[in-house]
């Protein structure tokens, strides 16, 4: 394995293993703060007790999640220095701010967890809003530095360095806008979800439990309306990555050839070197219809690009179609709870249903990795879009493999301790 | 004071804060791993209490060191992530490996082998992660850093004699080890004081004290020991540290602070030694920036020639100064809720009653 590739496959390790708990903090301190809002509206107390099972899980998460992002800072450094000093600068200023916000999170996180009987009532549940108002800040700065990096802005570039520098621009360039909508009502579908489709499963054995409906009827709140706008952002975000990244989007689309009505293709396998995409479902014009509101609109092909400047076309196109897969299934299982509490039918009744929600619980986490993965790898070969090749920036320290391989065993015990602790958490909390 | 200046100044503030509150929860892990006596439980139930609602807190710190290093002074930043890869990397696995142990012994099976298990695993992440981040200051300090980077630009070296130099030349003389141990004592000193202060009742208290009067004749053996490895191995910064006007009084200061917390703690003036005992952290780290100014790196980066753009110094100077005012008070009802003085005893670990 080349030192670049160790490199890459680390970095997208340890993004992909840091996003689940990222996502986790952003989600469930709503969650949590919901409940609690419900036992002090309501005085039933098995609110309460949700909001206290929920922090116990939420304890261990937000735990994995601050060690691991703390990885993150120090990878960009060990990993790749060559970016950092070309764009850290630049794209330093959003990275600072989400140090602030991470720092708020922290110390209220701490005051939420640890202070029931040390603070009223009224702090606690303000503590647990500051929570999750500084997660998604957190994350909307994160998401902030990595639209830079796809839509780099606010700079010239001489000589292979940036000049007259303007990091406020940098931070609010195209990419800013439509990615961290994105990431950040994927969070609380994901989330949401996730928390109903765990309950969902015990309720399938125990239906009338009033603890576990009230935990899958929070956890849909938030699930089912964020998945439900999602399409949205995500045709915000398509028209965005047409426009600024076509390569990108061609090869999320395996769109090879230059086409005025260019199709939309479900499924298929692209082959770079066929330079087609076999065994799709073709939707006439569709692409051109999605990608720029117009059946007739010409939709660049990879063709149109260099060979040297194509990202791996056929992760990035399966990568894409898993993610719109997964979040449709997420929005018809929306769909169908909205149905039900229209009429007023307790959701918990419908065994299909429940069956519904539990296979949901993982769909939106998959999502976003694979929504990641088709930002991140189809940004290839650049770290910075455009501008710096990722072989570029990688660091001159050699025989790469090790950390990587070092720290995917990490991972991996980290997360097997971690699922086998929540695991017992809900086991215990079943009847 | 150049504006690059002043963010130095504030990495430098960030890296104390982080020796004093994070370094102390590192401490914390020592007194775990060497718990004894008939109130060892006592011991480590104190300890765990005192560190679970703030550890994470206090490690932002860290976080914020390395954000504000790599925005403002970029190339410096590089540099020093490709010298002490290996070192930082252990540090990193060390991080991760306290932060989770502590939590899955918090959150996991009540079984004793199982607590004994991540116990174990805490500890020992407890004492190797500031070894690896001391040593790694002594790296810059000495120059260790420097000449791996020369050495990398030279560009005549082979890849196999690079990676032994920067795997284990950079960062493993005499004194880079001696500032380790530093950093390891300082911690764990740091952390006693602390327990001292937090132990509610005089049995356990006395356990902590006589820990943190032993702890404090070493850590002065190597503040003595420290400066004599420098001068065989960091001639410029022994040099930068010994040779000013301001040499002398700054080291009668510090062993001022240092003498103080030790009558502190003798006479059992608790608050005052909690106070005495992070001043004399922060004189030592003080020193260290004081001696390498103006260089990030020594004959490598000054702060001038590192800094990055000037708007982005600025614009990361009102940040801090925003981010300040929220963060600063945040802190503080943070530490009051849980640091108070006649704060109730934290009850064991709540989490351990209903399991």
């Amino acid at each position: 394995m080349s030192d670049v590739l160790a490199a890459r496959f680390q970095m997208a390790m340890s993004l992909a293993f840091h996003i689940i708990f990222a996502v986790v903090g952003i989600g469930m301190p709503v969650l949590m703060v919901i409940a609690e809002w419900r036992w002090r509206r309501t005085g039933d107390a098995t609110y309460l007790e949700l909001a206290k099972r929920w922090a116990k899980g939420a304890a261990v998460l937000f735990a994995v999640g601050a060690v691991s992002g703390t990885v993150l800072s120090f990878e960009l450094g060990l990993l790749w220095p060559g970016f950092m000093r070309y764009a850290g600068a630049i794209i330093g200023m959003p990275f600072s701010l989400e140090g602030f916000a991470f720092f708020t999170e922290a110390i209220f996180l701490g005051i939420y967890l640890y202070g029931w009987d040390k603070v009223s009532p009224r702090a606690h549940l303000a503590a647990g809003v500051m929570v999750a108002v500084s997660g998604a800040a957190s994350a909307l700065f994160v998401v902030m530095a990595n639209a830079w990096m796809n839509t780099p802005v606010g700079f010239r570039a001489i000589d292979g360095s940036l000049v007259d520098i303007d990091p406020i621009a940098a931070m609010l360039g195209p990419a800013s806008f439509p990615e961290a909508l994105h990431m950040i009502i994927a969070a609380y579908a994901a989330t949401g979800f996730a928390v109903a489709g765990i309950h969902a499963l015990v309720l399938l054995r125990t239906p009338g439990s009033a603890f576990h409906r009230a935990a899958l009827a929070i956890g849909l709140t938030m699930g089912v309306p964020a998945g439900l706008v999602q399409p949205l952002s995500g045709d915000i975000s398509a028209r965005y990555v047409a426009r600024w990244q076509p390569a990108k989007l061609a090869a999320m689309e395996g769109q090879f050839r230059t086409e005025r009505g260019a199709p939309l293709r479900l499924g298929g396998l692209p082959n770079e070197s066929a330079r087609n995409t076999p065994y799709a479902i073709e939707i006439p014009r569709g692409l051109s219809l999605l990608a720029y509101h117009d059946p007739r609109a010409e939709v660049k092909g990879l063709e149109a690009f260099p060979r040297s400047a194509w990202p791996p076309v056929a992760v990035v196109h399966i990568s894409f179609q898993v993610m719109v897969a997964l979040g449709g299934y997420l929005v018809l299982v929306g769909v169908w709870v909205m149905a039900r509490a229209i009429r007023r039918r307790p959701l918990a009744e419908s065994r299909w249903l429940m069956r519904a929600v539990t296979i949901a619980a993982p769909m939106g986490f998959i999502a976003i990795e694979a929504g990641w993965t088709v930002t991140e790898v189809g940004r290839q070969p650049w770290i910075v879009f455009g501008l710096v090749r990722t072989s570029d920036a990688v660091t001159p320290f050699t025989n790469l493999v090790v950390p990587f391989v070092a720290f995917t065993a990490l991972y991996f015990f980290l997360g097997v301790v971690t699922a086998w602790l929540l695991y017992r958490l809900v086991a215990k909390s079943a009847p | 004071m150049t504006p690059a200046v002043v963010v130095a100044v504030v990495i430098v503030i960030a890296l104390i804060a982080y020796a004093v509150t994070g370094g102390a929860d590192f401490g914390g892990g020592v007194w775990d791993a060497l718990a004894h006596g008939p109130r060892r439980r006592e011991q480590r139930a104190l300890i765990a209490s005192a560190l679970a609602p703030i550890w994470e807190a206090n490690h932002v710190w860290l976080i914020i060191v390395v954000v504000l290093l790599f925005t403002c002074f970029p190339r410096a930043f590089a540099d020093l992530f490709i010298a002490l890869h290996v070192p930082l990397s252990l540090m990193l696995v060390g991080i991760v490996l306290r932060g989770s142990s502590f939590i899955f012994r918090a959150y996991g099976s009540k079984r004793l082998a199982a607590q004994a298990r991540w116990s174990r695993l805490f500890a020992a992440a407890s004492i190797v992660t500031p070894l690896v981040l001391g040593a790694s200051i002594g790296a810059i300090a000495s120059g260790g850093v420097t000449r791996s980077l020369h050495l990398l630009d030279r560009g005549d070296s082979s890849a196999g004699e690079m990676m032994v130099q920067l795997a284990l030349r950079s960062w493993l003389s005499t004194f880079d080890l001696t500032v380790g141990l530093l950093t390891l004592a300082g911690f764990a000193w740091l952390a006693a004081v602390y327990l001292c202060v937090e132990a509610k009742d005089d049995a356990l208290r006395d356990d902590f004290r006589a820990r943190a009067l032993w702890t404090l004749a070493s850590l002065v053996a190597l503040m003595v020991l420290a400066p004599l490895a420098a001068r065989a191995q960091a001639e410029r910064l022994y040099h930068a540290l010994m040779d000013q006007w301001w040499s002398w009084p700054y080291v009668g200061i510090t062993a001022v602070a240092a003498a103080m917390s030790g009558w502190a703690l003798w006479s059992r003036r608790f608050q005052l030694a909690r106070l005495a005992a992070p001043a004399v952290v922060a004189l030592v780290l003080g020193g260290w920036a004081l001696a390498q100014y103006p260089y990030l790196i020594p004959n490598r980066w000054t702060i001038a020639d590192a800094a990055a753009p000037p708007i982005t110094i600025e614009l990361v100077l009102i940040a801090v100064a925003l981010g300040s005012i929220v963060l600063f008070p945040s802190l503080i009802y943070l530490m009051r809720i849980f640091k108070k003085e006649d704060a109730p005893g934290v009850p064991g670990n709540e989490l351990t009653t209903d399991d």
